[in-house]
């Protein structure tokens, strides 16, 4: 055995064949991530229909209702974050690999965002145009979006890995995780309201990059231990 | 020289006791088989051994250290042949195995090589899906020898292989042996090998 | 002191102890709270702005702040079962939940029945004490309905921990994002807490109903406790042994 002198390897190594591998996975399976985009585009057209088109309800109801939208597809594209993971049996593989298990969430988690909240932000200035939102509202959204989408992928991979496995886990992960993504809810939409009333919302953005900051370092840990415990 | 050792294991698994004060150890070039009927607790053993599951008592050792005090090392030292083929259906085997190389950096760099040895080099660009249950255990043992790691633990790794699937293994675990490494193989059929090896029963 | 500590934690003996203590925190718990409703109903002052509405205050306040002690006690109890594997922690942590869920709905009730007079409607938004009181009634249904979904239950025990353990964070987070979303919104809030401006005839009776109702949910949590440890450790031997002992012992 030549294992005699060999380093250990890198800590990020985990993270980046993980995060390759989904990555290639998403490549080969378009669909999952052009669904929830779908859901998205969907939800928001479902608000002016429901409640009316005049120019001021969208006006007003806009960062509301893209936000509630991004959010809602988000957390479908959530619940596979785990599973096919943990059917296949590759989810036991890496609690064995001498790889860090929180970075290997992480790197999932990072494959995940790219593949559904980096979508989301970039297919909501679409959305939002429609909306009657002007240009540097947009951007404000897109901001919050990408902030807000991040904090929700991490958020989102907690109780992916609380629920992994379980009986009618779905239904159990979007209760878990709407009451934990309220705040980001609150304070992205919110903040995209004052952007368009013209009032000052810095303070919003400075509060989604704290929190993003915050869930990126604390996650991850609560994510592993989630994951051992539903793996017993 | 490896050793692997365990002492007075026992596991519930909620009220009920799979195994009681299991003790055994394993050392370089030896096979170490745990005997039992289904549902006798040899993959939870196993999964014990790995750390997948709390023990209720005893220690597992690993070169003298116990295992709970080096999980890393002890993570890099093994590979695990589980009863899931563990790999992506919608990846090819080449995919697959790349993806394992990459996990494991320092392994053995010869994919080629892994292929050839276990004669499924054709299949190499078919998505793993549309491969029969033996052909994807077959991908599955490649994990093992690109691992390049002393202990090997494979949990009924017969499963779904012909015979010539099953002389294949115990070549591989064979080879493995030769070289010092160690294997800890859980089965219900009976295995003929020309190495040590010690058995332990679960009942 | 660890020996008493070790002793507390093993569940026969809590099961032996457990219901002294409950009648020591329930008895003073019942006059203070049996005080605390009759002064605040009958000797408590008006309130200049709300009249009499305002006694709801009494059960309002204290099933708030209990909802809130709840849950800690929920997610601190998770965290040491966790951490220091003690059964016994992992059973407070289970029987906490429903007893903080239920005062989360008596403070939500309660708050609407005050705020029904002065908003002029039975739920109002922008409150973000009620908002806050809201959610945190949703992250207890999320915690509970993850403990039943999972059959075993040490499994059960650590992910519902581990789901506390984030949750606690969150739950400050969500009050004061909450607060700022109701200041944007310039929210009607009526529960202004008078704080020590309040007049003595109206606070003692709440200060007496606060520790009141402590003492009673202290009480309630260790009976709680006592029938969940009975029933988790119910294939053991003491238990058996307790079972079958001849009447007139324990």
């Amino acid at each position: 055995m030549t294992d005699h002198g060999r380093q250990m390897p890198g800590m990020l190594v985990g993270l980046i064949a993980v995060a390759r591998r989904d990555l290639l996975l998403a490549w080969k399976r378009p669909g999952d991530v052009l669904n929830p985009l779908f859901f998205f585009a969907m939800v928001c057209t479902l608000f002016p229909l429901a409640v009316g088109p005049s120019a001021e309800q969208l006006t007003f109801s806009g960062p509301g209702v893209l936000w509630v939208a991004a959010l809602l597809a988000m957390l479908i594209s959530l619940n596979s974050l785990f599973i096919s993971d943990f059917d296949d049996g590759s989810l036991e593989q890496l609690l064995v690999s001498p790889q860090p298990l929180p970075l290997v969430g992480l790197g999932k988690t990072a494959a995940h965002w790219l593949t559904s909240g980096l979508p989301l932000v970039l297919v909501s200035p679409i959305v939002a145009i429609t909306y009657r939102m002007p240009g540097d509202v947009v951007i404000v959204l897109m901001l919050t979006l990408t902030l807000g989408t991040i904090s929700l992928s991490l958020l989102g991979s907690i109780g992916a890995a609380l629920t992994v496995g379980l009986h009618r886990g779905t239904a159990l992960l979007s209760l878990l995780i709407l009451p934990l993504s309220m705040p980001v809810l609150i304070i992205g939409a919110n903040t995209v309201s004052l952007a368009a009333g013209n009032e000052t919302y810095s303070a919003g953005i400075w509060a989604l990059s704290a929190y993003a900051v915050g869930t990126l370092s604390l996650a991850p840990y609560a994510t592993a231990a989630a994951l051992r415990i539903s793996n017993e | 020289m490896a050793q692997l050792s365990a002492k007075g294991l026992t596991l519930f698994r909620g009220d009920r006791c799979l195994f009681r004060n299991v003790s055994f150890a394993v050392t370089s070039g030896e096979l170490l088989i745990l005997e039992g009927s289904n549902g006798s607790g040899k993959t939870s053993l196993m999964k014990a051994l790995v750390g997948m599951l709390d023990l209720e008592s005893g220690v597992v050792s690993w070169n003298g250290k116990p295992v709970s005090e080096q999980r890393q090392v002890f993570h890099g030292a093994l590979v695990w042949t589980a009863h899931r083929v563990g790999l992506k259906a919608d990846l090819t085997p080449v995919e697959n195995l790349r993806y394992e190389a990459a996990l494991r950096p320092q392994g053995n760099d010869g994919l080629d090589k892994v292929f050839e040895r276990l004669e499924i080099s054709r299949l190499k660009p078919l998505p793993l899906r549309s491969l029969s249950a033996g052909q994807q255990r077959r991908v599955a043992l490649a994990r093992m020898l690109l691992a390049d790691v002393p202990l090997w633990l494979m949990d009924e790794p017969f499963t779904n292989l012909d015979r010539e699937g099953r002389a294949l293994v115990m070549e591989l675990v064979k080879e493995h042996l030769d070289k010092g490494g160690l294997c800890v193989m859980a089965a219900h059929q009976d295995v003929e090998i020309d190495a040590p090896v010690t058995k332990v029963v679960l009942q | 002191m660890w020996k008493w500590f070790h002793q507390l934690a093993s569940p026969p003996h809590f099961y032996r102890i457990a219901p002294i203590f409950s009648m020591l925190l329930l008895l003073p718990g019942l006059a203070l709270i049996a005080y605390g409703v009759y002064a605040g109903l009958f000797l408590a002052p008006m309130d200049y702005q709300q009249g009499d509405a305002f006694r709801i205050i009494y059960i309002h306040v204290p099933s708030a702040y209990l909802s809130m002690m709840s849950y800690m006690i929920m997610a601190v109890a998770g965290g040491i079962g966790l951490i220091w594997r003690m059964k016994l922690a992992h059973a407070v942590a289970a029987s906490a939940a429903p007893l903080g869920a239920w005062f989360t709905f008596l403070a939500l009730a309660t708050g609407s029945i005050w705020g029904r007079p002065m908003w002029g409607t039975w739920w109002e938004w922008a409150d973000p004490r009620m908002m806050s009181e809201l959610i945190l009634l949703f992250f207890y249904f999320g915690y509970m309905a993850l403990r039943g979904a999972i059959d075993d239950t040490a499994k059960a025990d650590k992910a519902s921990a581990v789901l506390a353990l984030v949750g606690v964070v969150n739950v400050i987070i969500v009050h004061y994002s909450v607060e700022w979303w109701s200041s944007l919104h310039q929210g009607q809030t009526i529960m202004a807490k008078d704080g020590p401006a309040m007049d003595p005839g109206m606070l003692y009776p709440l200060l007496a109903n606060i520790f009141g109702f402590t003492l009673l949910f202290g009480s309630l949590l260790l009976r709680r406790t006592r029938t969940e440890v009975l029933f988790r450790e119910r294939r053991t031997r003491w238990v058996k042994e307790m079972i079958l002992a001849p009447e007139g012992q324990s």
